[in-house]
């Protein structure tokens, strides 16, 4: 079966991003397909390189880009919702005029209709938040 | 988002948006506002549910300037215009806060909490906000 997942909440607050990751990881250990996973609301701040977790704590950002470097995920960060929230590509900070920019490897910034297709293209589209 | 389109394009599935929170406070309600709107270029068979605080969203006279938030209540107006038409608020959460249909900015269909369950279960996709 062909999934997408969309996750809302951010990392550590909330236990949405935990849930999202162990069920994407579930999914492709039963064989099945992940279309892609769209970051929406809060759920953008995932896609940051910068986070330092203590290190007896899971590192929920280094989990999802070694997630999306075994299985070659479509991980995209809904743009808008990024721009709100200071998460920014290296095409986005040229674009915007940042200094710099911070996404994680395995993450990448595009438009709400990559959510849409999301879930027109999968069997299953699952939402994870609050 | 072009090619995205045209690949898509003869899919038309039930989309289901579900709005469960009230309009200020979260962020929740804009950034589900923003989906729909996007979204309707992609034409599917939209609805769009109102339940719990999420009613509130849809109340006439939202005036914001005090907690100097965007009011986008106006919005909602323009989604006809997006041909997302059916708009479906349940009874019972209506009830509970005391509003009337006639307390919402756009017409809307009411729909019992059963009623709305159907509709839940009759999408292909369901977003919920």
């Amino acid at each position: 079966m062909k999934f997408s997942i969309m996750i809302s909440e951010g990392p550590y607050t909330h236990q949405a991003s935990d849930s999202a990751y162990l069920f994407t990881k579930a999914v492709l250990e039963k064989g099945h397909e992940i279309f892609r996973v769209f970051f929406y609301h809060d759920g953008v701040n995932n896609g940051t390189r910068l986070t330092t977790p203590p290190q007896d704590d899971r590192n929920i950002v280094k989990r999802w880009s070694e997630l999306a470097e075994a299985h070659k995920l479509d991980m995209v960060v809904c743009v808008a919702a990024a721009q709100r929230r200071g998460i920014v590509d290296p095409e986005e900070a040229k674009r915007n005029s940042k200094d710099t920019d911070n996404i994680a490897p395995g993450f990448h910034i595009s438009g709400l209709g990559q959510l849409i297709e999301a879930g027109i293209q999968a069997d299953r589209l699952v939402v994870f938040g609050d | 988002m072009s090619d995205e389109m045209m690949e898509d394009e003869g899919v038309v599935k039930k989309l289901g948006y579900v709005n469960r929170k009230a309009p200020y406070g979260t962020v929740y309600a804009l950034e589900s506002l923003e989906v729909v709107l996007i979204g309707a270029a992609f034409d599917q068979d939209v609805s769009v549910i109102f339940m719990d605080d999420g009613v509130y969203q849809l109340k006439k006279g939202q005036d914001t300037k005090a907690s100097e938030m965007k009011n986008f209540s106006p919005t909602y107006r323009a989604l006809e215009g997006y041909d997302v038409e059916k708009l479906y608020v349940e009874k019972e959460s209506m009830d509970t806060r005391g509003l009337s249909a006639d307390d919402l900015i756009v017409p809307v269909e009411i729909k019992s909490s059963e009623e709305i369950m159907q509709i839940m279960e009759d999408q292909d996709i369901i977003l919920s906000f």
